[in-house]
Order: C-alpha cells, then structure tokens, then sequence
C-alpha cells in the first residue's frame, strides 16, 4: 500500500514536471535552445496565480488563465529580445544568454518584492480525501492531474489538428524549407514559445496549490528537473516529455519513500548522466548517425 | 640571442610578477594594506584561478562546462578534511585539494565529455549539483552547517598559486598539446581527421582545469573559515563563466582582467547583491548580443605589445566558430 501511496504521489508531482518540460521540449524541438529561462516562467506564473488570487479574489480557474496569458505574453517577449537576434549566432552564445535571462528573471523579481518565500492560500480547491483501496488520494491531487491531463490534449490538438501546430511541426522537421514553403518562421517560433510558456504558468499555479510554498528562485530547481524530464523523453518529442515527466515524478517520489528523501534533488541528475551516456535520444528518441 | 628575443616577454613577465609580489608582501606586512583589502585581494587571486582554470575548458578546448563550482568544492572540502580531520599540514591540503578534484575531473570527463554542446553543458551542471547534495548529505563533512577551518591562506601561499596555474595554463596553451585543444575548439571532426586523438585532449584540458580548481578551492576554505555545500551552488559556477565569457573566450588575459575587474564590482556592491545580480545578468545578454566573442576575442593583452605571435585563430569566420 505504502508503494501505490507513493505512485499515487509521485503522478502528481510527475504531472508538474511533464507541463514544465512540454515548454523545453516544444522550444528545442524548433530553435534547438534549451531555454533556462523556462523555469523563472514558471516561478512568474505561480506569483501571478498566487497575486491573482489573494489581490484579485479570484479562483482557481480564472488565476490558472490569467497565469497561462501573462507567462505566454512574457515567453514571446523574451523570444524576440534576447533569442531572436542570435537565430544565426554559436549554440554557446545562445545557451549563455539563455542563463543571462533566467538570473536577470530571478534578480528583478528578488528587486521587486524582496526574496521572502509567500504562501499560496489553501481554501483554493476543495480539499478531500478520497479512499480507495487503503490510498488516500486527496481531491488536490486529483484536481492537479486532471488540469493537466486536459492540458496536455489540448496541447496534442493544437500541435496535430491546427494550422499553427502544422506549421510547428514543419518548422522544426526543417526551417528552410519551411521558410521556402511560406510558412512565418518568426511568427511560429513566436507561438511555440507563447504554448510552452503559458504550459509553464500553469504549472506554476498548480505547484503553488501543491506545496503552498513559493518564492523567486522556485524556478531553478523544477526548472532543472523538467529538462531531465525532457531528455529523459527524448528531447524535442511532445509524448516524450509527459512520459518522462511523470517518470521522473515517480521515481523521485520512490527515492524518497525508501528513505533517501534528501537525496531526492540528486536523483533527477544521476538519471540525466546515464541517459546521456547509455541511451542520448531518450527513451522516445531515434538514433540519428552523425553526418560529417 | 634568437632564443632571448623569443623568450624575452616570458622573462619580463616572471620578473614583473615577482616584483608585484615583493610589493604586496612588503605592503602587507608593514601594514599599509587594511584587513579589508587584504581579503580583496585574496578574493580577487582565487578568482583569477578559477578563470584561468575554466578558461583552459571552455576557452581553450571549447568544452563548455557550467558545473566549475563542483570541482571548486571537491578542492574546498578535500583540503578541509586534510588539515582539520587528519591534522595535516596546509602543503598535503593544497595539494589533496588538487588531486581529488583531478580525479572527480577524470570521473566526470571520461564519460561526459563524448556528449557535445548543450548536452555537455547540462551533464556538468548536473554534476555540480551533485556534488552540492552530496556534501550536504555527508555527515561526516558536517552536512548543511559545513566546517569550520582555520585560516592558513597567507600571501605566499595565494601568489604561488597563482603564479603556477597561469604559469602552467599559459605554457601549456602554447605547446603542442595546447595548439591540438585550439584545434579541437575550431573543428573538432578535423581535428580528429589530422589525426589529433580528441578524446585524449579534451579529456586531459578537463583534468587540469579541474585540478586548478581545487586548488582554488583549497585556497578559499582556509581563507574564509567556514565552508558550506551553499557556498558551492551554481550560482558559484555561473560567476566563474561570467569571468570567462566576459573576457573573452580563448583570451587568458581576458579572463583575468574580468576576474579581477568583476571581484572588485562584486565588492563594492556587497550590500546589494540583487543589484549584482542584475547587472551581472544585463551584462552577460548584452555582451552576447552585440560581442559574442567577449571583450578581448581571442586576442592576449601580450600580443598588443607583439613582443611574441600568441596562440590565435578563430577569427576568421567573423569570430562565429571561435567556439563550437
């Protein structure tokens, strides 16, 4: 029982983890950048949930909405000030600018409101809890899986029934020729960018409700762990990522349950190592041979 | 006379550096520097060797590695349990220091470094991580609250240091197996074409850089009297990058000049640290955006004076290749 209580868990948590990392996955997948900035999104999106709620009165869907369209906005504006002028530009210079933007995030949020942690209020959902079979499931956990279930198909739409999410595909198959076929390569980007931030709001709004505690630097660790997340998938594939998010959620969710609960941070970067060296693809990903 | 002429800089350069550290023993055992600029200065030397240590990763060899504060650590705490827990002298922890986080080097650059770009970056960051878990679950380095350590770090001791790690780096940039890191830095496929055997250099850059770092690390922990995992997170890592990319990628003078410059911003602003962080952020975009290649390129405050050709290239594709 002790093990499915943990499963049970571990999904929860996994579920935050896989909304993180469809934003990495969806934006390598098309500019290859892995955006360290995605996890300071998702920190901007819990401040927004949580101001949405205590200032506003709001609930919890009109918080999660308002904190999908404050990060999307926050995702293109970052895409067109810092990413957009390097498309031509060294993986490094990139990647170094990418870090630049993640602490310049984290620094004027600290500036702005001092880095006291906040405590996101528990009246938010209906708090109950569900016995099934000797687990104990509460309805938080079921409600935060739920939201990011529907998330998640409405993500599979948009990337395979629209023309937007044709376009995104096409982008990231081979810009190029993209660009040759008329498609807005700038405008997607734009969009790509704009789905996986406001992924990423939401699941800082569902992280709030989850563990109460947030505050500026929330970002970098999640952050972190969704990339494992990401690679672990097979970066740049969309089912990829839910998969080895929820992996990665269960099997910290184990790490701790056995004992090892301070080594639970630990865990996300062992697994990292060995996938790069055992299987780089990830799990989903096909073997590409390296041309000269 | 030929050989005087080549040599020249090289000597000129030794004599100005030991008379710099005449200078500064004198001011500080007569008194004239205040404790307060003493600590600067010994901030601002392990800075330098942290630069220099990952300039020779990153700037020499194109590996590029954000988990600089792993090795930094291994060296902090190797030397601390050294000279605190088996009571040996500082001479066995500075060197304990360099040799552990050597081999932490080979473990992590055996495998990793067959990884490219991103990914290379993401595994080291992944070990600098942890590195700092580790440490904080080890209760026998004193866990989160971390050691205490006397202090031992004197002037000498900081200057030969630094003295040898940009005395080796700088020797060994512009050796044959420092020219097969550059190439490997251009191209790496023809690098590995010309028959350089890439794995070998790469993984022998990462080792010594690693080494200097412990070093570095060495020096810190017996300077500042108490070390702690937080100490060693990656922000720590990001700040010895910011050294680097700041002065240039490939540019040894670079990066010191930016160590040495930024540890005297980072002093003044110490009452603000979000301040810091700020500018430190805004700074490295912008650099990014309008000089990718970073203040100096890959040029060397010595090759102003054209006293000797330095090590260069790179700079001919509009300095876009300068690192893979």
């Amino acid at each position: 029982m002790e093990l499915i209580q943990q499963l049970v868990n571990g999904i929860s948590l996994g579920s935050i983890y896989a909304l993180i990392a469809l934003g990495y996955t969806m934006v390598y997948g098309i500019v290859r950048l892995i955006n360290f900035a995605h996890g300071d999104v998702f920190m901007i999106g819990s401040f927004v949930g949580f101001y949405a709620v205590t200032m506003l009165g709001v609930g919890f869907f009109p918080a999660l909405l308002l904190a999908m369209a404050v990060c999307a906005v926050l995702g293109m504006t970052i895409e067109r000030i810092a990413y957009k002028p390097l498309r031509n530009a060294t993986r490094i210079a990139v990647l170094i600018t990418a870090i630049g933007v993640s602490l310049l995030i984290e620094y004027v949020m600290i500036y702005l409101r001092g880095a006291q942690p906040e405590a996101y209020p528990g009246t938010l959902l209906p708090k109950q809890n569900l016995e099934l079979f000797g687990v104990v499931i509460s309805s938080q956990s079921l409600f935060i899986l739920g939201t990011s279930l529907v998330l998640m198909i409405l993500l599979q739409f948009i990337v395979h029934r629209t023309k937007i999410g044709k376009a995104m595909r096409a982008v990231s198959h081979d810009a190029e020729a993209a660009r040759l076929m008329g498609i807005n390569v700038d405008n997607t980007i734009s969009a790509t960018f704009a789905i996986g931030s406001a992924l990423a709001g939401a699941a800082g709004v569902i992280f709030g409700i989850y563990y109460t505690k947030i505050d500026p630097l929330m970002g970098i660790l999640p952050g972190l762990k969704a990339f494992v997340a990401a690679v672990l998938g097979g970066i740049g594939i969309i089912p990829g990522a839910m998969v080895g998010g929820l992996l990665l959620g269960v099997i910290e969710s184990l790490v701790s349950g056995l004992g090892y609960s301070l080594w639970r941070d630990g865990v996300a970067f062992i697994i990292l190592i060995l996938i790069l060296i055992f299987r780089p693809a990830g799990l989903f990903g096909k073997n590409v041979r390296e041309k000269v | 006379m030929a050989t005087w002429k080549r040599t020249r800089g090289f000597w000129v350069s030794i004599i100005l550096a030991f008379a710099f550290f005449a200078v500064v023993q004198w001011l500080i055992t007569s008194g004239t520097l205040n404790i307060f600029y003493v600590n600067t200065l010994f901030f601002m030397a392990i800075n330098v060797i942290l630069a220099a240590s990952l300039h020779l990763i990153i700037g020499i060899t194109g590996q590029f590695s954000i988990g600089h504060a792993g090795f930094f650590a291994v060296g902090a705490y190797a030397s601390a349990i050294m000279t605190m827990k088996l009571q040996l002298p500082f001479a066995a922890g500075v060197l304990a220091a360099g040799v552990a986080a050597m081999l932490a080097g080979l473990i992590i650059g055996v495998p990793s470094l067959r990884l490219k770009g991103d990914y290379l970056a993401i595994a080291t960051l992944g070990f600098g991580e942890i590195v700092r878990i580790a440490l904080l679950n080890i209760d026998y380095v004193g866990g989160a609250s971390g050691m205490t350590v006397t202090h031992m770090t004197t002037w000498p001791w900081v200057f030969a240091c630094l003295f040898a790690t940009i005395l080796v780096i700088a020797n060994f940039t512009n050796s044959t197996h420092g020219r097969a890191c550059i190439s490997i830095r251009e191209d790496e496929i023809a690098a590995d074409a010309m028959g350089i055997n890439t794995t070998y250099y790469k993984v022998a850059a990462f080792v010594i850089g690693s080494f200097f770092a412990g070093i570095a690390g060495a020096l810190y922990a017996h300077h500042f009297y108490i070390i702690q995992p937080s100490n060693f997170g990656f922000l720590k890592s990001f700040d010895i990058l910011i050294f680097v990319v700041l002065g240039g990628l490939g540019s040894l003078s670079g990066a010191v000049v930016a160590a040495v410059l930024l540890t005297i911003v980072s002093t003044f602003l110490q009452n603000y640290p979000e301040t810091r962080m700020i500018i430190y952020s805004i700074v490295l975009i912008l650099v990014m955006l309008y000089r990718p290649t970073g203040l100096m390129g890959t040029k060397e405050l010595s090759s102003l004076f054209k006293w000797r050709k330095a090590a260069q290239g790179g700079m001919n594709h509009g300095g876009k290749n300068t690192v893979a």
